[in-house]
C-alpha cells in the first residue's frame, strides 16, 4: 500500500507524521519504505538517520546543436513547449535550466543537427535505518527550477515504491512536485494545523487529491490553536479526521533535536497502529502490495 | 537606428518599465526621425523563459538596441547572439530615454546586470 503525506501549507508537520509513521509501521513488522519527495528540502533522513550508502545521479536529456548541421529554420524553437530553445541571428542558443528533457527538438529537427546530452539536475540517495526502514530521498542541485524528473526518478528507484507499505513524504503545496509525489499513491494523508491558513491550503491541497482520484483523511497538527474552520471544513467535506496532536512544547523542542514524535512520546504508537488500520478499511480493494 | 523601450503602458512620456522580459510594452522607436509605435510585449504572459522570448520578438521586429531597467542572464546572452545592442537606465520616459541614447549619455552593457528570473 502507498500512502502519501501532503498539506498545502509548509510546516504543518508532514515529515513529523511520515517519519513517526514509518517507524511505528516497521516496528510493527510490515516492510517499509520512506521515501522523501521534497526534493528542493529533504529532511526526513535527520529523524530515520538512515545510512546512506546508495547514490544515483539524475540526469535530463538536453539538446545540444551541430551548428554546422543547423540552419537556423527555428522548427526546434517553434514545437518547444518550455523555450528553452531560442533561435536569433542565425544561432540557436539552449537554456538547458529550462529544457523539460521531453526531446520534441531532436525529432523534430530536419537537419538531424540536435543530439541529446546528459544534463545533471539532482541526485538520489538511500539506505537502510537502523529499524530497517528502507529509506530514500532525492535532492535537487542549487539553481536548479525543475523537481519533477528528481522525484519521478526517486519513485522508480531501487523498488522503495514496491515495499509492501510505502510512505512517501511530500514536498509542500500544490503544484507539479506534489502532483508527481501523490501520483499512483492509493490514499493521502492530508496534515493541516486549525488556522485559517492551514485551512485555506487544505482546501487547496484536497482539492489535488479529488483531481488525482486518490482517498484523503485529513491529521489535525497543533491541535488546540487557532480556531474550528478545519473542523467544519471536514464536516461538511466528509473528510475523516483520522488524528488529533496537541500543541506541545515539549514535541516542537524534541523535533528540533531531530526525534521523531514516537521518540518524544511513545505513547503515540498505538494511534499510528490504528492510524494504518483506519486506512486499510477506507481502501477495501486495495492489497497491501 | 531602430530601438526599444520598455515601458508599463506603452506611452511615450510616461515613466518607462525598468522590467525586460516581463515589461507590458515595448515602445519601438525610429532614433533618425523620432517615430515611435507601442508593441505589446507576447512574452509577458510566457511561463518561462520571457527575457530570450522578448528578444526573439525585438530581432524580428529588427530592433538594434534596447533599453530597460536590467538584464537577465538569460535575456543578455540572447541579446548578443541577436547583435542587438543592451542599454540601462535608472528612470525616465521613452522619450527622455531617445534623448539620452542621441546624446549617447546612457549606459551601454556588456553582460547580464540582474539575477536570473524564475515564474
Amino acid at each position: 500500500m502507498k500512502i502519501s503525506i501532503a498539506s498545502g501549507k509548509g510546516g504543518t508537520g508532514k515529515t513529523t507524521i511520515a517519519t513517526a509513521f514509518a517507524q511505528v509501521l516497521s516496528r510493527a513488522k510490515y516492510s517499509v519504505s520512506l521515501l522523501d519527495c521534497d526534493v528542493e528540502a529533504p529532511n526526513s533522513h535527520i529523524f530515520i538517520k538512515p545510512e546512506l550508502n546508495q547514490f544515483e545521479d539524475v540526469n535530463i536529456w538536453i539538446p545540444s546543436v551541430n551548428a554546422e548541421l543547423c540552419n537556423g529554420c527555428g522548427r526546434c524553437a517553434e514545437v518547444c513547449q518550455y523555450h528553452a530553445i531560442v533561435v536569433v541571428g542565425g544561432q540557436t542558443l539552449v537554456f538547458p535550466e529550462m529544457c523539460h528533457g521531453c526531446g520534441s527538438c531532436t525529432l523534430e529537427c530536419p537537419e538531424k543537427a540536435i543530439t541529446e546530452i546528459p544534463n545533471k539536475i539532482g541526485q538520489l540517495e538511500g539506505g537502510l535505518s537502523s529499524e530497517g526502514i528502507k529509506f530514500g530521498h532525492g535532492i535537487l542541485d542549487i539553481g536548479e527550477p525543475m523537481a519533477v524528473p528528481v522525484i519521478r526518478t526517486l519513485k522508480k528507484w531501487q523498488g522503495l515504491n514496491e515495499e509492501e507499505i510505502v510512505i512517501i513524504d511530500s514536498p509542500p503545496g500544490t503544484s507539479c512536485p506534489v502532483v508527481e509525489s501523490l501520483r499512483g499513491t492509493d490514499y493521502t494523508i492530508l496534515v493541516t494545523e486549525p488556522t485559517p491558513f492551514g485551512l485555506h491550503d487544505l482546501r487547496q491541497a484536497y482539492g489535488v487529491t479529488r483531481e488525482l482520484g486518490i482517498p484523503a483523511g485529513v491529521i489535525i497538527n497543533r491541535d488546540g490553536i487557532g480556531d474550528s474552520g478545519v473542523e467544519q471544513y471536514c464536516k461538511e467535506e466528509g473528510l475523516d479526521i483520522l488524528m488529533r496532536i496537541p500543541i506541545e512544547r515539549k514535541i516542537g523542542q524534541g523535533i528540533a533535536r531531530g526525534k521523531t514524535l514516537l521518540e518524544i512520546n511513545p505513547e503515540y504508537e498505538i494511534p499510528f497502529q490504528q492510524l494504518y488500520l483506519k486506512i486499510k478499511d477506507a481502501l477495501p480493494g486495495v492489497d497491501q502490495i | 537606428m531602430k530601438i526599444a523601450v520598455s515601458s508599463p503602458d506603452g506611452k511615450f512620456n510616461t515613466e518607462f518599465s525598468p522590467r525586460f522580459g516581463r515589461c507590458q510594452y515595448f515602445i519601438f522607436i525610429d532614433t533618425d526621425t523620432g517615430a515611435w509605435e507601442s508593441k505589446p510585449n507576447p512574452a509577458l504572459s510566457a511561463r518561462g523563459g520571457a527575457g530570450p522570448q522578448a528578444v526573439e520578438f525585438l530581432a524580428k521586429s529588427e530592433i538594434e538596441a534596447t533599453i530597460t531597467g536590467r538584464y537577465g542572464p538569460n535575456a543578455y546572452k540572447t541579446l548578443e547572439a541577436a547583435g542587438i545592442r543592451a542599454f540601462i537606465a535608472d528612470a525616465g520616459s521613452p522619450e527622455d530615454l531617445l534623448n539620452r541614447f542621441n546624446s549617447g549619455t546612457l549606459e551601454e552593457v556588456k553582460s547580464a546586470t540582474g539575477p536570473e528570473m524564475h515564474h
